[in-house]
């Protein structure tokens, strides 16, 4: 990433570059074949989607629209369990990715020096290996008897995650603990990523002026580079926390039936209950719920120009 | 004393290594238990060694032409995607028309949806549509997904482009289309590599989309998925084994050829 080679600059530039007009309609050619694909193959099926949550009818007979509502009040009164554990699942190891990250990120931008490059690339490289083998590696590393669980009893750490109900029955594999160490796992890289760019962009000297000023270093990262990290922090937690919130694969490889997220559930009605209305109902609540939660945080956090 | 000091100077560098650890150690198991030789039908618990799979790589049934079918879709949706994302990007940089604001967000929304979601919609699409699920069916959602991470990686480069080296060349006489083949498109090339190397990546191991739009076809990551619960064969460690050892390779010797170049400009 830092080692792309840039031309160098002539001079700087006069003015933001100002959009020429050259063929009224060039715009409008180079935009079409990509924007018909995302609005046929992206925008119709969501339109699709809400149609269908409000049919009635059976795969025999056909769906019909009947505006028929009470299909997300079922949804929700049956599946809200599994809802609340999406968004606490997903916000745990969003938390988790942000305290793991951070210093890695902090570790890439102001203090590894030569070995940065190297690094950076050790942060990608797992992304080469199908995320499904390395998630299967857990189940390795969380065993029953491997050393993991081991060091963890032999600490009583686990009889206190079994009291908290992470945990059951002094094993960590098929229990919460286990999906959200694999949604951690899964989407750290995109915690730390954004993250990375946000750091590196820090002017060095700013650290030295609150030096100056008899900063200590704690109160340096806490008034000077936390704050100036923030569109870094924003941008990583959307990133993790929404597809955390509707991957399904890790609670279905390192968890149980306790632990069925609602893309479990979606899954399952949609390719092997084939209810589709109540599938199609589910993926709208959880997409309406996510659009509502990104919006607030934008807001909040106050980086619209965040795109 | 000073060693707690050292311990306090250096606690970010401790801590970010410790991450690194919690990123790799899986990747650590898959290659030492692509040694492994396991006795049930799972590849779990290490038993003994044996380079049995790596001599054998192709000797479970369906894994291979899986492979091939995985690397065949995301050549297709690489090319795709990028050619159809850098068109955007281009028209987005550098050209003034209506609704862009409607046009960013249709690039953007794709990228802040669950999978789930937009994987359940477009399958909604392809039933009411009668469409026959399988090869075309998983381009078509991979194009679409892979779309706009193109289209933000073109626009980044193209972004930081000094428009006047565009004119210098139209000042040269040089005609629209030898100024885009020979200036244009020479700079902005590493963006669309990265973009295309983005979509091959995505493409290549996406799962729930495709396991949404795949019918009876089945891909690599789809073959993995089926394996968890039939029994994992060693030879699925082999292949991610070697995947990892390739594209480290690959983005090595990117690298030492990258810093040549800059050595000869400088």
């Amino acid at each position: 990433m830092a080692a792309v080679t840039e031309a160098p600059p002539l001079a700087p530039a006069p003015e933001k570059k100002p959009p020429r007009k050259r063929g009224r309609f060039t715009p409008y050619w180079l935009l079409l074949p990509g924007i018909l694909w995302l609005l046929i193959f992206f925008a119709a099926p969501m339109i699709y989607q809400a149609s269908t949550s409000v049919q009635t009818g059976s795969l025999e007979e056909g769906y019909k629209v009947t505006w028929h509502f009470a299909t997300y009040w079922d949804a929700l009164s049956s599946y809200w369990p599994q809802f609340l554990r999406s968004v606490f699942y997903a916000a745990s190891a969003t938390v988790l990715c942000l305290l793991l990250g951070y210093p890695l990120a902090y570790l890439i931008a102001f203090r590894a020096g030569r070995w940065r490059n190297l690094i950076m690339i050790l942060v990608i490289a797992p992304f080469f290996t199908s995320f499904l083998i390395r998630t299967l590696a857990w189940k390795t590393i969380l065993a029953d008897n491997g050393p993991v669980v081991h060091t963890l009893n032999s600490l009583h750490i686990l009889s206190l995650t079994d009291w908290l109900g992470w945990t059951a029955g002094d094993r960590v594999l098929a229990t919460p603990l286990a999906v959200v160490c694999g949604l951690t796992y899964n989407f750290l890289p995109f915690m730390i990523l954004p993250l990375y760019t946000s750091l590196e962009r820090i002017d060095g000297r700013l650290h030295e002026a609150a030096g100056d000023l008899y900063a200590k270093p704690f109160t340096t990262f806490r008034k000077v580079t936390f704050p100036l990290s923030m569109p870094g922090v924003v941008s990583g937690t959307l990133l993790t926390f929404i597809p955390a919130a509707g991957d399904y694969v890790n609670a279905e490889l390192l968890g149980s039936t306790d632990t069925r997220m609602v893309g479990n559930v979606i899954q399952a009605q949609f390719l092997r209950v084939l209810d589709y209305p109540t599938a199609a109902a589910l993926s709208f609540i959880l997409m309406a719920a996510i659009l509502l939660m990104v919006t607030f945080y934008i807001r909040r956090s106050g980086t619209e120009d965040l795109v | 004393m000073t060693f707690v000091n050292w311990l306090k100077r250096n606690l970010v560098v401790i801590a970010g290594l410790a991450t690194l650890g919690y990123l790799l150690l899986p990747n650590v198991i898959v290659t030492v238990f692509s040694f492994n030789k396991p006795k049930g039908r799972f590849n779990y618990e290490w038993q003994q060694f044996s380079t049995d799979a790596w001599q054998h790589p192709c000797g479970v049934a369906g894994m291979c032409g899986s492979l091939s079918l995985s690397l065949q879709i995301a050549v297709w949706a690489t090319i795709g995607a990028t050619v159809l994302g850098t068109m955007i990007a281009f028209a987005l940089v550098r050209y003034r028309f209506r609704a862009r604001g409607a046009i960013n967000s249709l690039i953007f929304l794709p990228m802040a949806m669950p999978e789930v979601v937009m994987a359940a919609s477009l399958l909604t699409l392809f039933l009411n549509l009668g469409a026959q699920l399988g090869f075309y069916t998983i381009l078509i959602a991979h194009i679409m997904f892979c779309l706009s991470f193109v289209v933000t990686a073109v626009k980044a480069r193209v972004m930081s482009m000094d428009p006047r080296l565009e004119q210098a060349a139209q000042d040269l006489y040089a005609g629209p289309v030898q100024t885009f083949l020979r200036v244009t498109l020479p700079i902005a090339a590493p963006g669309i590599a990265a973009g295309a190397l983005l979509a091959f990546a995505l493409s290549f191991d996406d799962f729930i989309i495709t396991n949404f739009n795949a019918g009876s076809t089945v891909t690599f990551p789809m073959f993995v998925w089926g394996s968890a619960q039939r029994g994992t064969p060693v030879q699925i460690n082999v292949i991610g084994t070697a995947m990892f050892l390739v594209a480290v390779l690959f983005v090595l010797a990117s690298m030492v050829i990258g810093n040549r170049k800059g050595r000869q400009k400088a």
